[in-house]
Protein backbone atom coordinates (compact mmCIF):
# COMPACT_ATOMS: atom_id res chain seq x y z
CA UNK A 1 0.00 0.00 0.00
CA UNK A 2 2.74 2.28 -1.13
CA UNK A 3 3.21 4.20 -4.31
CA UNK A 4 5.64 2.66 -6.57
CA UNK A 5 8.63 4.79 -7.40
CA UNK A 6 8.79 8.20 -9.78
CA UNK A 7 10.18 11.28 -10.73
CA UNK A 8 8.18 14.55 -9.62
CA UNK A 9 7.58 17.59 -11.38
CA UNK A 10 6.10 20.72 -9.98
CA UNK A 11 6.22 23.49 -12.41
CA UNK A 12 4.63 26.60 -12.35
CA UNK A 13 3.62 27.67 -15.73
CA UNK A 14 0.94 26.02 -18.13
CA UNK A 15 3.77 26.18 -20.55
CA UNK A 16 6.39 24.29 -18.39
CA UNK A 17 3.54 21.60 -17.66
CA UNK A 18 2.73 21.25 -21.12
CA UNK A 19 6.56 20.21 -21.59
CA UNK A 20 7.00 18.22 -18.85
CA UNK A 21 4.51 16.08 -19.70
CA UNK A 22 5.23 15.65 -23.43
CA UNK A 23 8.66 14.75 -22.27
CA UNK A 24 7.48 11.47 -20.96
CA UNK A 25 5.05 8.99 -22.72
CA UNK A 26 4.44 7.41 -19.21
CA UNK A 27 4.19 10.74 -17.07
CA UNK A 28 0.96 11.15 -15.39
CA UNK A 29 -0.88 14.67 -13.65
CA UNK A 30 -1.42 14.59 -10.48
CA UNK A 31 -4.13 17.42 -9.50
CA UNK A 32 -5.93 16.58 -5.61
CA UNK A 33 -4.70 13.15 -5.72
CA UNK A 34 -8.15 11.78 -4.70
CA UNK A 35 -8.47 8.94 -7.10
CA UNK A 36 -4.62 8.67 -8.62
CA UNK A 37 -3.08 8.49 -5.04
CA UNK A 38 -5.09 5.35 -4.14
CA UNK A 39 -4.55 3.86 -7.51
CA UNK A 40 -0.49 4.38 -6.88
CA UNK A 41 -0.96 2.88 -3.52
CA UNK A 42 -2.66 -0.10 -5.21
CA UNK A 43 0.04 0.20 -7.62
CA UNK A 44 -2.43 0.17 -10.01
CA UNK A 45 -1.34 3.52 -11.42
CA UNK A 46 2.52 3.24 -12.02
CA UNK A 47 3.66 6.58 -13.74
CA UNK A 48 7.24 7.13 -14.22
CA UNK A 49 6.80 10.85 -13.62
CA UNK A 50 4.28 12.96 -11.88
CA UNK A 51 3.10 16.46 -12.78
CA UNK A 52 2.09 18.28 -9.88
CA UNK A 53 -0.16 20.72 -11.39
CA UNK A 54 -0.75 22.58 -7.96
CA UNK A 55 1.17 25.77 -8.38
CA UNK A 56 0.30 26.19 -11.77
CA UNK A 57 -0.31 30.01 -12.47
CA UNK A 58 -3.97 30.75 -13.28
CA UNK A 59 -5.30 27.09 -12.18
CA UNK A 60 -7.23 28.28 -9.66
CA UNK A 61 -10.57 29.44 -8.81
CA UNK A 62 -14.44 29.62 -10.30
CA UNK A 63 -15.94 32.26 -12.68
CA UNK A 64 -19.29 33.03 -14.03
CA UNK A 65 -19.23 34.75 -17.05
CA UNK A 66 -22.39 35.10 -18.46
CA UNK A 67 -24.30 32.03 -19.39
CA UNK A 68 -21.13 29.94 -18.22
CA UNK A 69 -19.46 28.56 -14.81
CA UNK A 70 -16.02 28.09 -15.71
CA UNK A 71 -13.84 25.91 -13.59
CA UNK A 72 -10.85 25.95 -13.05
CA UNK A 73 -8.09 22.74 -13.23
CA UNK A 74 -7.18 22.74 -9.47
CA UNK A 75 -10.75 23.97 -8.34
CA UNK A 76 -11.90 21.57 -5.12
CA UNK A 77 -15.30 20.07 -5.36
CA UNK A 78 -15.73 21.36 -2.11
CA UNK A 79 -14.93 24.86 -3.63
CA UNK A 80 -17.61 24.78 -6.07
CA UNK A 81 -19.97 22.80 -3.77
CA UNK A 82 -19.93 25.97 -1.18
CA UNK A 83 -20.18 28.44 -4.07
CA UNK A 84 -22.64 31.15 -3.79
CA UNK A 85 -22.82 32.48 -6.79
CA UNK A 86 -22.64 28.79 -8.78
CA UNK A 87 -25.46 27.60 -5.95
CA UNK A 88 -27.96 30.80 -7.19
CA UNK A 89 -27.04 30.32 -10.91
CA UNK A 90 -27.15 26.34 -11.08
CA UNK A 91 -28.51 24.49 -7.57
CA UNK A 92 -28.51 21.09 -9.11
CA UNK A 93 -24.28 21.50 -8.93
CA UNK A 94 -24.67 21.79 -4.87
CA UNK A 95 -27.23 18.79 -4.62
CA UNK A 96 -25.43 16.32 -6.77
CA UNK A 97 -21.85 17.39 -5.20
CA UNK A 98 -23.13 16.15 -1.89
CA UNK A 99 -23.46 12.51 -3.40
CA UNK A 100 -19.76 12.76 -4.39
CA UNK A 101 -17.28 10.98 -1.80
CA UNK A 102 -16.66 12.39 1.79
CA UNK A 103 -16.02 16.11 2.88
CA UNK A 104 -12.34 15.73 3.59
CA UNK A 105 -12.69 13.93 0.28
CA UNK A 106 -14.29 16.83 -1.58
CA UNK A 107 -11.79 19.59 0.31
CA UNK A 108 -8.80 17.70 -1.77
CA UNK A 109 -10.30 15.96 -4.85
CA UNK A 110 -10.52 18.49 -7.88
CA UNK A 111 -13.30 18.53 -10.42
CA UNK A 112 -11.44 18.45 -13.43
CA UNK A 113 -9.22 15.62 -11.97
CA UNK A 114 -12.45 13.56 -11.57
CA UNK A 115 -13.42 14.49 -14.66
CA UNK A 116 -10.32 13.05 -16.43
CA UNK A 117 -10.38 9.92 -14.18
CA UNK A 118 -13.85 9.42 -15.78
CA UNK A 119 -14.96 6.63 -13.86
CA UNK A 120 -18.30 5.13 -15.29
CA UNK A 121 -19.90 5.08 -11.57
CA UNK A 122 -18.82 8.91 -10.56
CA UNK A 123 -21.07 11.77 -10.07
CA UNK A 124 -19.27 14.59 -11.80
CA UNK A 125 -19.00 13.02 -15.57
CA UNK A 126 -22.82 12.11 -15.81
CA UNK A 127 -23.59 16.21 -14.29
CA UNK A 128 -21.12 17.16 -17.43
CA UNK A 129 -23.04 15.21 -19.61
CA UNK A 130 -26.16 15.91 -18.75
CA UNK A 131 -25.74 19.53 -18.96
CA UNK A 132 -23.40 19.37 -22.09
CA UNK A 133 -20.59 20.82 -20.48
CA UNK A 134 -17.17 21.33 -22.14
CA UNK A 135 -13.74 20.59 -21.38
CA UNK A 136 -10.39 22.65 -22.44
CA UNK A 137 -7.38 20.76 -22.66
CA UNK A 138 -3.87 22.51 -23.60
CA UNK A 139 -1.40 19.85 -25.31
CA UNK A 140 1.97 21.19 -27.52
CA UNK A 141 -0.19 21.85 -30.52
CA UNK A 142 -2.45 24.44 -28.71
CA UNK A 143 -6.13 24.74 -27.12
CA UNK A 144 -9.03 22.63 -27.66
CA UNK A 145 -12.32 22.42 -27.04
CA UNK A 146 -14.23 18.96 -26.15
CA UNK A 147 -17.52 18.48 -25.22
CA UNK A 148 -18.65 16.47 -22.79
CA UNK A 149 -20.42 13.60 -25.20
CA UNK A 150 -17.27 13.42 -27.06
CA UNK A 151 -14.69 13.80 -23.61
CA UNK A 152 -16.27 10.34 -21.93
CA UNK A 153 -14.84 7.13 -24.02
CA UNK A 154 -15.13 4.03 -22.15
CA UNK A 155 -14.08 2.79 -18.61
CA UNK A 156 -11.56 5.33 -16.94
CA UNK A 157 -10.93 6.60 -20.59
CA UNK A 158 -11.24 10.16 -22.13
CA UNK A 159 -10.22 12.01 -25.16
CA UNK A 160 -7.75 13.75 -23.47
CA UNK A 161 -4.40 12.61 -25.17
CA UNK A 162 -1.08 12.05 -22.84
CA UNK A 163 0.24 15.23 -23.33
CA UNK A 164 -2.99 16.83 -22.69
CA UNK A 165 -3.81 19.18 -19.55
CA UNK A 166 -7.59 19.91 -18.68
CA UNK A 167 -7.02 23.83 -17.96
CA UNK A 168 -10.61 24.22 -17.35
CA UNK A 169 -14.05 22.86 -17.72
CA UNK A 170 -17.40 24.91 -18.19
CA UNK A 171 -21.29 24.23 -17.27
CA UNK A 172 -23.92 26.32 -18.51
CA UNK A 173 -26.38 28.05 -15.66
CA UNK A 174 -29.93 26.25 -15.75
CA UNK A 175 -32.01 27.77 -17.98
CA UNK A 176 -35.12 30.34 -16.10
CA UNK A 177 -37.82 27.78 -14.62
CA UNK A 178 -36.20 24.62 -15.29
CA UNK A 179 -36.21 21.94 -12.70
CA UNK A 180 -33.83 19.86 -11.70
CA UNK A 181 -32.97 16.54 -9.29
CA UNK A 182 -30.70 14.13 -9.00
CA UNK A 183 -30.49 11.11 -6.38
CA UNK A 184 -28.58 7.79 -6.82
CA UNK A 185 -28.67 4.34 -4.98
CA UNK A 186 -25.19 3.23 -2.86
CA UNK A 187 -24.60 0.64 -0.67
CA UNK A 188 -23.33 3.06 1.51
CA UNK A 189 -23.41 6.42 1.75
CA UNK A 190 -20.50 8.16 -0.37
CA UNK A 191 -19.46 5.16 -1.92
CA UNK A 192 -19.61 5.06 -6.11
CA UNK A 193 -23.33 5.08 -7.20
CA UNK A 194 -24.97 1.59 -8.53
CA UNK A 195 -27.53 4.25 -11.02
CA UNK A 196 -27.69 7.57 -10.19
CA UNK A 197 -29.45 9.68 -12.26
CA UNK A 198 -29.97 13.41 -12.86
CA UNK A 199 -33.19 15.52 -14.31
CA UNK A 200 -33.33 18.99 -16.12
CA UNK A 201 -36.69 19.60 -17.36
CA UNK A 202 -38.99 22.78 -18.29
CA UNK A 203 -42.88 22.76 -18.22
CA UNK A 204 -45.49 24.72 -21.03
CA UNK A 205 -48.17 27.03 -19.99
CA UNK A 206 -50.27 23.92 -20.24
CA UNK A 207 -47.91 21.72 -17.98
CA UNK A 208 -46.21 19.77 -20.52
CA UNK A 209 -42.62 18.77 -20.39
CA UNK A 210 -40.49 20.31 -22.59
CA UNK A 211 -36.56 19.97 -22.77
CA UNK A 212 -36.38 17.22 -20.64
CA UNK A 213 -32.89 15.96 -20.09
CA UNK A 214 -31.85 12.51 -18.34
CA UNK A 215 -28.45 11.51 -17.46
CA UNK A 216 -27.48 8.39 -15.32
CA UNK A 217 -23.92 6.90 -14.15
CA UNK A 218 -23.16 3.57 -13.42
CA UNK A 219 -25.03 1.64 -16.23
CA UNK A 220 -22.12 1.57 -18.56
CA UNK A 221 -18.61 2.26 -19.57
CA UNK A 222 -19.27 5.78 -19.08
CA UNK A 223 -21.79 8.18 -18.06
CA UNK A 224 -24.77 8.45 -20.54
CA UNK A 225 -27.84 10.57 -22.09
CA UNK A 226 -31.23 8.53 -21.71
CA UNK A 227 -32.83 9.52 -25.21
CA UNK A 228 -35.31 7.11 -25.19
CA UNK A 229 -36.25 8.18 -22.19
CA UNK A 230 -36.69 12.10 -22.82
CA UNK A 231 -38.50 11.36 -25.98
CA UNK A 232 -41.36 9.37 -23.82
CA UNK A 233 -41.88 12.07 -21.44
CA UNK A 234 -40.80 15.45 -23.92
CA UNK A 235 -44.43 16.92 -24.69
CA UNK A 236 -46.16 14.80 -22.07
CA UNK A 237 -48.06 16.00 -18.63
CA UNK A 238 -45.48 13.55 -16.65
CA UNK A 239 -48.50 11.88 -16.02
CA UNK A 240 -48.06 7.73 -14.17
CA UNK A 241 -48.44 6.40 -17.31
CA UNK A 242 -45.92 8.91 -18.56
CA UNK A 243 -43.57 7.90 -15.84
CA UNK A 244 -43.89 4.16 -16.46
CA UNK A 245 -43.09 4.33 -20.53
CA UNK A 246 -39.63 6.53 -19.44
CA UNK A 247 -38.73 3.97 -17.02
CA UNK A 248 -39.37 0.80 -19.80
CA UNK A 249 -37.55 3.52 -22.77
CA UNK A 250 -34.25 3.69 -19.98
CA UNK A 251 -33.62 -0.36 -20.05
CA UNK A 252 -31.55 -0.34 -23.11
CA UNK A 253 -29.32 1.75 -21.97
CA UNK A 254 -28.10 -0.28 -18.97
CA UNK A 255 -24.78 -2.09 -20.86
CA UNK A 256 -23.33 -2.86 -17.32
CA UNK A 257 -23.35 -6.51 -17.19
CA UNK A 258 -23.50 -8.31 -14.10
CA UNK A 259 -20.50 -7.46 -11.33
CA UNK A 260 -19.02 -7.83 -7.73
CA UNK A 261 -21.75 -5.15 -6.53
CA UNK A 262 -24.97 -5.76 -8.33
CA UNK A 263 -26.71 -7.89 -11.16
CA UNK A 264 -27.60 -5.77 -14.71
CA UNK A 265 -31.40 -6.85 -13.92
CA UNK A 266 -31.19 -5.05 -10.02
CA UNK A 267 -29.43 -2.08 -12.30
CA UNK A 268 -32.36 -1.79 -14.76
CA UNK A 269 -34.79 -1.73 -11.95
CA UNK A 270 -33.47 0.90 -10.17
CA UNK A 271 -32.28 2.79 -13.08
CA UNK A 272 -36.57 3.18 -14.02
CA UNK A 273 -37.39 3.55 -10.20
CA UNK A 274 -35.13 7.07 -10.04
CA UNK A 275 -36.42 8.11 -12.89
CA UNK A 276 -40.44 7.62 -12.00
CA UNK A 277 -39.50 9.50 -8.29
CA UNK A 278 -36.94 12.14 -10.15
CA UNK A 279 -38.96 13.67 -13.04
CA UNK A 280 -41.68 14.26 -10.48
CA UNK A 281 -39.48 16.37 -7.86
CA UNK A 282 -37.82 18.07 -11.17
CA UNK A 283 -41.29 18.50 -12.46
CA UNK A 284 -42.62 20.10 -9.03
CA UNK A 285 -40.08 22.56 -8.59
CA UNK A 286 -40.19 24.20 -12.37
CA UNK A 287 -43.85 24.22 -11.33
CA UNK A 288 -42.67 26.07 -7.89
CA UNK A 289 -40.92 28.83 -9.83
CA UNK A 290 -38.00 28.44 -7.06
CA UNK A 291 -35.62 26.28 -6.00
CA UNK A 292 -35.71 24.43 -2.65
CA UNK B 1 15.21 -29.27 1.36
CA UNK B 2 17.77 -26.32 2.24
CA UNK B 3 16.27 -23.88 4.94
CA UNK B 4 15.60 -20.58 3.58
CA UNK B 5 18.21 -17.86 4.63
CA UNK B 6 17.54 -15.04 7.12
CA UNK B 7 17.92 -11.81 4.56
CA UNK B 8 21.12 -9.68 5.39
CA UNK B 9 19.10 -5.99 6.56
CA UNK B 10 17.45 -3.50 4.20
CA UNK B 11 19.68 -0.76 3.03
CA UNK B 12 20.00 2.31 5.30
CA UNK B 13 19.69 4.64 2.61
CA UNK B 14 16.53 4.41 0.29
CA UNK B 15 17.48 5.22 -3.70
CA UNK B 16 14.54 6.82 -3.90
CA UNK B 17 14.80 10.53 -5.67
CA UNK B 18 14.85 12.41 -2.88
CA UNK B 19 13.05 16.00 -2.33
CA UNK B 20 13.16 18.89 -0.24
CA UNK B 21 10.39 19.60 1.93
CA UNK B 22 9.25 22.48 4.69
CA UNK B 23 6.16 23.03 6.27
CA UNK B 24 3.92 24.01 9.14
CA UNK B 25 2.92 21.17 11.45
CA UNK B 26 1.10 21.95 15.20
CA UNK B 27 2.50 26.05 14.75
CA UNK B 28 6.57 24.86 14.22
CA UNK B 29 8.21 25.04 10.94
CA UNK B 30 9.84 21.83 9.78
CA UNK B 31 12.39 20.63 7.31
CA UNK B 32 12.92 17.63 5.75
CA UNK B 33 14.52 15.92 2.82
CA UNK B 34 11.96 12.82 2.07
CA UNK B 35 11.82 10.51 -0.97
CA UNK B 36 8.89 12.02 -3.00
CA UNK B 37 6.35 8.73 -2.73
CA UNK B 38 6.54 9.57 0.89
CA UNK B 39 3.01 10.03 1.96
CA UNK B 40 2.18 12.74 4.62
CA UNK B 41 0.84 9.77 6.69
CA UNK B 42 4.00 8.26 7.01
CA UNK B 43 5.91 11.84 6.64
CA UNK B 44 4.02 12.66 10.32
CA UNK B 45 4.75 9.09 11.90
CA UNK B 46 7.72 8.04 10.77
CA UNK B 47 9.44 11.47 9.94
CA UNK B 48 8.25 13.71 12.71
CA UNK B 49 6.70 10.82 15.38
CA UNK B 50 3.49 12.27 15.27
CA UNK B 51 2.46 8.88 15.75
CA UNK B 52 -1.34 9.91 16.66
CA UNK B 53 -2.17 9.63 12.98
CA UNK B 54 -3.59 6.23 12.61
CA UNK B 55 -2.86 3.92 9.33
CA UNK B 56 -6.00 2.51 8.32
CA UNK B 57 -6.32 1.32 5.04
CA UNK B 58 -4.31 3.68 3.00
CA UNK B 59 -6.87 3.73 0.34
CA UNK B 60 -9.20 7.19 1.23
CA UNK B 61 -11.71 4.78 2.93
CA UNK B 62 -11.58 4.24 6.37
CA UNK B 63 -10.44 8.03 7.49
CA UNK B 64 -8.45 7.24 10.44
CA UNK B 65 -5.30 9.16 8.93
CA UNK B 66 -7.54 12.47 8.62
CA UNK B 67 -5.69 15.48 9.34
CA UNK B 68 -6.23 19.39 8.86
CA UNK B 69 -4.45 20.48 5.52
CA UNK B 70 -4.59 24.59 5.33
CA UNK B 71 -7.83 23.99 8.08
CA UNK B 72 -9.59 21.37 6.20
CA UNK B 73 -9.69 17.97 6.84
CA UNK B 74 -8.05 16.13 4.58
CA UNK B 75 -6.88 12.08 3.95
CA UNK B 76 -2.93 11.97 4.96
CA UNK B 77 -2.88 8.57 3.43
CA UNK B 78 -4.25 10.21 0.02
CA UNK B 79 -1.73 13.04 -0.14
CA UNK B 80 2.22 13.07 -0.66
CA UNK B 81 4.31 15.06 1.76
CA UNK B 82 5.68 17.09 -1.33
CA UNK B 83 2.23 17.91 -2.09
CA UNK B 84 1.71 19.14 1.42
CA UNK B 85 5.09 21.68 1.13
CA UNK B 86 4.23 24.92 2.39
CA UNK B 87 1.20 23.59 3.78
CA UNK B 88 0.04 24.10 7.04
CA UNK B 89 -0.95 20.88 9.01
CA UNK B 90 -2.40 20.28 12.40
CA UNK B 91 -2.48 16.74 13.72
CA UNK B 92 -4.81 15.70 16.61
CA UNK B 93 -1.08 15.95 19.00
CA UNK B 94 -2.36 19.88 18.43
CA UNK B 95 -6.03 19.14 19.64
CA UNK B 96 -5.68 19.38 23.60
CA UNK B 97 -4.13 22.26 25.22
CA UNK B 98 -0.62 22.08 26.63
CA UNK B 99 -1.74 21.12 30.26
CA UNK B 100 -3.60 18.27 28.85
CA UNK B 101 -7.70 20.15 29.00
CA UNK B 102 -8.94 18.29 26.42
CA UNK B 103 -10.89 20.39 23.71
CA UNK B 104 -14.50 19.94 23.50
CA UNK B 105 -14.86 17.41 20.96
CA UNK B 106 -12.62 15.43 22.71
CA UNK B 107 -14.39 16.03 25.90
CA UNK B 108 -17.57 15.26 24.24
CA UNK B 109 -16.08 11.85 22.47
CA UNK B 110 -15.16 10.89 26.66
CA UNK B 111 -18.23 11.58 27.85
CA UNK B 112 -20.29 9.60 25.94
CA UNK B 113 -18.23 6.63 25.68
CA UNK B 114 -17.99 7.44 21.72
CA UNK B 115 -14.70 5.28 21.62
CA UNK B 116 -13.78 1.57 22.58
CA UNK B 117 -10.52 0.73 21.00
CA UNK B 118 -9.48 3.99 20.01
CA UNK B 119 -8.10 3.47 16.75
CA UNK B 120 -10.10 5.62 14.71
CA UNK B 121 -10.72 8.64 17.08
CA UNK B 122 -7.86 11.03 16.42
CA UNK B 123 -9.34 10.84 12.44
CA UNK B 124 -13.17 11.08 13.76
CA UNK B 125 -11.60 13.98 16.12
CA UNK B 126 -10.06 15.66 13.51
CA UNK B 127 -12.98 15.23 10.51
CA UNK B 128 -15.86 16.61 13.27
CA UNK B 129 -13.83 19.36 14.78
CA UNK B 130 -13.19 20.73 10.89
CA UNK B 131 -16.94 21.26 10.26
CA UNK B 132 -17.50 22.63 13.33
CA UNK B 133 -14.43 25.27 12.36
CA UNK B 134 -15.79 25.13 8.95
CA UNK B 135 -18.52 28.21 9.86
CA UNK B 136 -20.73 26.35 7.38
CA UNK B 137 -24.26 25.51 8.60
CA UNK B 138 -24.35 22.34 10.21
CA UNK B 139 -27.28 19.70 10.24
CA UNK B 140 -27.53 18.15 13.37
CA UNK B 141 -30.18 15.66 13.05
CA UNK B 142 -29.39 12.25 13.32
CA UNK B 143 -29.03 11.49 9.35
CA UNK B 144 -27.05 14.70 8.95
CA UNK B 145 -24.30 13.69 11.40
CA UNK B 146 -24.48 10.45 9.89
CA UNK B 147 -23.56 12.32 6.88
CA UNK B 148 -20.82 13.92 8.93
CA UNK B 149 -19.29 10.86 10.13
CA UNK B 150 -19.71 8.64 6.60
CA UNK B 151 -16.40 9.16 5.76
CA UNK B 152 -14.85 7.78 8.82
CA UNK B 153 -15.14 4.23 9.94
CA UNK B 154 -15.61 2.62 13.68
CA UNK B 155 -15.04 -1.15 14.10
CA UNK B 156 -16.38 -1.25 17.79
CA UNK B 157 -18.71 0.98 18.80
CA UNK B 158 -21.92 0.76 16.08
CA UNK B 159 -21.73 4.83 15.91
CA UNK B 160 -24.62 5.12 18.41
CA UNK B 161 -22.24 6.85 20.88
CA UNK B 162 -20.03 8.85 18.43
CA UNK B 163 -23.61 10.45 16.97
CA UNK B 164 -24.17 11.71 20.59
CA UNK B 165 -20.78 12.59 21.06
CA UNK B 166 -21.39 15.01 17.99
CA UNK B 167 -24.32 16.46 19.28
CA UNK B 168 -22.60 16.84 22.50
CA UNK B 169 -19.63 18.54 21.09
CA UNK B 170 -22.40 20.97 19.51
CA UNK B 171 -23.67 21.86 23.11
CA UNK B 172 -20.15 22.41 24.09
CA UNK B 173 -18.66 24.82 21.10
CA UNK B 174 -22.12 26.45 21.71
CA UNK B 175 -23.61 25.07 18.17
CA UNK B 176 -26.50 22.98 19.30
Amino acid sequence: MKPPLFRYEAPRTLRDAVAVLASDPDAMVLAGGQSLVPAMNFRVATPSLLVDIQHVEGFKGIAVDGDTIVIKAMTRHRELELDPEVRRVNPLIAEIMQHVAHVPIRNRGTVVGSLCHADPSAEMPLLFVLLDGTLVATGPPGTRHIAAADFFQSFLTTSRRQDEIVVEARLPVLPAGAGFAFDEVTRRHGDFALVGVGCVLSLDDRGCAQNVRLAACGISDRPVRLKAAEAALNGSLLAADDLVAAARASAGAVTQTDDMNTSMSYRRRVLGGLIQRLVPLAASRARGGKWQ
Amino acid sequence: MKRAAIRPSTPERSEDPRVDVSLTVNGQPVKRTVSVRMLLSDFLRHELGLTGTHVGCEHGVCGCCTVQIDGKAGRSCLTLAVQASGCTIRTIEDVADEDGVLHPVQQAFKECHALQCGFCTPGMVMNVLSRFEERQPLDLSESGIRDLLSGNLCRCTGYINIIAAVRRAAELLGRA
